[in-house]
C-alpha cells in the first residue's frame, strides 16, 4: 500500500468519524427544535382553566372573559392573556367562542343588537350561536369544551385554534359533550 | 513622511493577506462600454441599502429587547427616549422599504434585459432566494415591531400555515414556538432577523456579486443580438476585450452616486415621516383593533379578502410553490435567444400585467372595501337628506338601520361600510317584498336578520329603505299588481 493510498484512507475513516459525530449531535439539536410539537403530542398543552363564577354571565348574553393562558412563561407579558367570547344560552348551557376568527384568526367583536360576530380583517361574520353567517370563513367560530365545577365556568383550552384540517380536537369535539 | 508611513502599512499588510492584486484586478475588470449606464445601478444600491439595515439593525439592537412583554416598551423608549433612537428606528424601516422596492426594480431590470439567460442562470436562481430573503426580513421584520398589527399578523400567518395538509398543525406549533402566539414566537422571529436570514443573505450576496464578476456583468441587449449557447462566451469576450472600459471607474461612479442618492432619500423619508409606529400595545385582550399588513404586503391582503373561499387555501398553497418554480425555471426554458426587451412582447406583458395586478390589490387594500366599518352604527350618521321629510315609521327605520349596524357593511352617502352595496337607490333594485326577504333571510352574502328584528322592526326599516331611491325616479314595485294594488 502505498503512503497516498493510506492518507487517503485515513482522510476517508477521518470523515467518516465527523459524519458520525454530526449524526450523534443531529439527533439532539433535532429534538430541541422539534420540541414545540412533540410537547403538543406528549403531556399537551390544554388543561381545564376557570373563566370566573357563572354568575358573570348573565342568561341569554354573550360576554368577552379573558384567561392566562396555562402554559405561560414570564417573559409573555400580556400575550398569554387570551380573550374569548361567552355565550350563556340558559341555565347550564354555555358557547364558549375562541375569539380568532376561523377564517385567518383576526379578533371577532360581538354586537348584541344585530346579533353577529364581525371580523375587521376580511369581513367574516357569525351568527349568535357561532355558526358561520357570511364572508370568507369556511366554518363556524371555534368553540372551547366547558364544564361547570363550583359554581365556575371551565373550559379546556391553551392552544391558539387555527383553521387548519386537522386543527385543535376541541373544533371537532360537540360543545356540551363533556359538560 | 506620513504618506509614506501609510504606504509602508499598507504594504506590510498586504504581504499577509495578498488581497491587493485580486481587488485590483476585480475592480479593473472589463466591462462593456455600454453597462456603464444608469439602468445598471439597481444592485448595488440593494446591496448598500442592505448595508444601511445592518449597521441601523446592529444599533436598534442595543436598545431592543426581544422579549413579548418588554418590546413594545422598549420600541417607546427607542422613540420617545432615547436621543435621535426614533430616527434611527426611521433610518431601518424606511431602508426595509426601500431595500425590498429596489430589489424588485433590480429583477424587473434583469428580466426585462434579457440578463438572466445563459450562462447567467446561477446568478439569476441566487437572485430569486435573495428576493425571498428580502421579503423573509420584511416579515419577520414587521413581527418584531411587536405591536398590536404584529401580533394578530402572526395569527394570519399562523392560520395560514395550518391549513398546510398533515403537517400544518406542526408547523403551526414550529412557527409560534409553542401553543400560541407568544414569548417563545417573538425570541424565534429575532432569530430570523437577526441571525439566521441576514447571515444567509450576506453568503447569498456575496456568491451573486461573485457570479457578476466571473461570468460578467449583462452586456446592453441589441435587438436581434442572439444569445446562443454555443458562441456566446466568445462574443462577450470580444466585447468587454475590444471595446470593453475598466469597471473602475467607468461603471462604478454611476453606481456610487446613485447608492448615495438613495440613502439621501431614505434619510429624508426617515427625517420627514418618521419611524413606522408601534400601533397599540401586544395585547390580545384588546380586541378594538384592525390589524393591517405593511405595505409589501397589502397586495396579499386584498387577496386573502377577495379569493372565493374555496379556492383560498390552493391558491395560498399552490400558488407559491408554481410562482417559485416558474421563477427558477425561467433561465432553462428561456436560456437562449433574444435579450432586448424591444422584440420580448410577452415578457414586457407580463411584468405590466403583474405590476398592474399587485398595484391595483395594494390600492384596494389601503382602502379595504371588504372590511366592515365596526364603529359606523356609532360613529356614522346618517346624512341629513336621507332622513329629511320622512314620516315617522322611517325615521324609525332609520334608526333600526343604525342600531342594527346595517351602516357598518352598507354606506349612504358614501358614508359607511363597503361591505355590502351602498343602498343610496336600494328602492330602485328591490321591492319591498324583496327588501322584507334580504333582511330576514339574507343571502348573497348577507347575513340572515330574522331572529335579531321583530315584525315592528323589520316594517320600519323596509319602509325607511323604500324610500332610498333618487327623486326623478320610481321605486321598483310587483309587475304583478296594478299601480297602487296591496299585495
Amino acid at each position: 500500500m502505498s503512503d497516498l493510498s493510506r492518507r487517503q484512507m485515513f482522510m476517508k475513516i477521518a470523515t467518516l468519524f465527523n459524519g458520525v459525530v454530526g449524526a450523534l449531535l443531529a439527533i439532539p439539536i433535532v429534538r430541541y427544535v422539534l420540541s414545540p410539537v412533540t410537547r403538543a403530542g406528549k403531556p399537551g398543552y390544554e388543561s381545564w382553566i376557570s373563566l370566573g363564577s357563572i354568575d358573570q354571565f348573565p342568561s341569554g348574553e354573550t360576554r368577552l372573559a379573558t384567561y392566562r393562558n396555562p402554559v405561560a412563561q414570564v417573559s409573555d407579558g400580556e400575550t398569554a392573556d387570551i380573550p374569548c367570547w361567552v355565550r350563556h344560552v340558559d341555565d347550564s348551557t354555555f358557547q364558549v367562542f375562541a375569539i380568532n376568527c376561523a377564517h385567518l384568526g383576526c379578533p371577532v367583536r360581538w354586537f348584541p343588537q344585530s346579533g353577529l360576530f364581525m371580523c375587521p380583517c376580511h369581513g367574516g361574520a357569525y351568527y349568535s350561536d357561532g355558526s358561520r353567517a357570511s364572508g370568507p370563513p369556511e366554518r363556524g367560530l371555534f368553540e372551547y369544551p366547558f364544564k361547570i365545577l363550583d359554581g365556575k365556568l371551565q373550559i379546556q383550552a391553551g392552544e391558539l385554534l387555527t383553521p387548519g384540517p386537522s386543527a385543535s380536537t376541541n373544533s371537532k369535539r360537540p360543545p356540551c359533550a363533556c359538560a | 513622511m506620513r504618506l509614506r508611513l501609510i504606504r509602508e502599512i499598507g504594504a506590510w499588510l498586504d504581504e499577509r493577506l495578498q488581497l491587493g492584486a485580486p481587488i485590483r484586478e476585480t475592480m479593473q475588470h472589463p466591462i462593456p462600454r455600454d453597462t456603464a449606464s444608469w439602468f445598471y445601478v439597481f444592485g448595488s444600491a440593494a446591496m448598500t441599502v442592505f448595508g444601511l439595515q445592518l449597521v441601523t439593525g446592529i444599533l436598534l439592537a442595543l436598545i431592543y429587547v426581544p422579549s413579548a412583554g418588554e418590546a413594545w416598551n422598549s420600541l417607546q423608549i427607542l422613540n420617545h427616549q432615547v436621543s435621535l433612537g426614533w430616527f434611527i428606528r426611521a433610518l431601518h424601516g424606511w431602508g426595509s422599504n426601500f431595500m425590498v422596492a429596489i430589489v424588485l426594480v433590480h429583477m424587473v431590470q434583469v428580466f426585462l434585459f434579457g440578463a438572466y439567460k445563459f450562462p447567467r442562470e446561477l446568478t439569476w436562481i441566487l437572485g430569486i432566494f435573495l428576493l425571498l430573503m428580502t421579503l423573509g426580513m420584511a416579515f419577520t421584520g414587521q413581527v418584531l415591531r411587536f405591536d398590536q398589527d404584529a401580533y394578530w399578523g402572526l395569527g394570519i400567518g399562523a392560520s395560514i400555515a395550518s391549513r398546510v395538509p398533515i403537517v400544518g398543525p406542526a408547523v403551526v406549533k414550529l412557527m409560534l414556538g409553542g401553543p400560541i402566539i407568544a414569548g417563545a414566537t417573538l425570541s424565534r422571529f429575532f432569530a430570523l432577523h437577526v441571525f439566521v436570514i441576514p447571515g444567509s443573505l450576506m453568503l447569498f450576496v456575496a456568491l451573486h456579486v461573485l457570479l457578476v464578476v466571473k461570468v460578467g456583468i449583462n452586456e446592453w441587449p441589441m435587438p436581434g443580438r442572439l444569445v446562443r449557447r454555443a458562441d456566446y462566451r466568445e462574443k462577450y469576450h470580444a466585447l468587454t476585450h475590444s471595446q470593453g472600459v475598466p469597471f473602475m471607474p467607468y461603471g462604478v461612479w454611476k453606481d456610487a452616486v446613485f447608492s448615495g442618492a438613495i440613502l439621501l432619500v431614505i434619510a429624508a423619508c426617515a427625517l420627514y415621516f418618521g419611524p413606522f409606529g408601534p400601533t397599540g400595545q401586544p395585547d390580545p385582550r384588546v380586541i378594538q383593533t384592525a390589524p393591517r399588513p405593511d405595505f409589501f404586503f397589502l397586495w396579499l391582503y386584498a387577496l386573502l379578502s377577495l379569493l372565493p373561499p374555496s379556492l383560498e387555501t390552493p391558491v395560498l398553497l399552490i400558488g407559491p410553490v408554481i410562482a417559485l418554480i416558474v421563477l427558477l425555471a425561467l433561465p432553462f426554458f428561456s436560456g437562449e435567444g433574444e435579450k432586448s426587451w424591444k422584440r420580448r412582447p410577452i415578457a414586457v406583458l407580463t411584468i405590466l400585467l403583474i405590476a398592474v395586478a399587485l398595484g391595483t390589490f395594494t390600492n384596494l387594500a389601503s382602502h379595504a372595501p371588504w372590511s366592515p366599518v365596526m364603529d359606523a352604527w356609532t360613529g356614522a350618521p346618517i346624512p341629513a337628506n336621507f332622513v329629511s321629510g320622512r314620516t315617522p315609521l322611517q325615521i324609525q327605520g332609520a334608526l333600526v338601520f343604525q342600531s342594527k349596524q346595517c351602516h357598518n357593511c352598507h354606506a349612504l352617502g358614501e358614508i359607511g361600510g363597503k361591505r355590502g352595496p351602498a343602498l343610496d337607490a336600494v328602492a330602485v333594485r328591490l321591492t319591498s317584498d324583496q327588501l322584507v326577504r334580504q333582511v330576514l333571510q339574507g343571502g348573497g352574502n348577507m347575513p340572515a336578520y330574522g331572529k335579531n328584528l321583530n315584525p315592528a322592526e323589520t316594517t320600519a326599516l323596509v319602509a325607511f329603505l323604500e324610500t332610498l331611491h333618487p327623486s326623478g325616479q320610481a321605486a321598483a314595485r310587483d309587475a304583478s299588481l296594478r299601480p297602487g294594488e296591496q299585495p
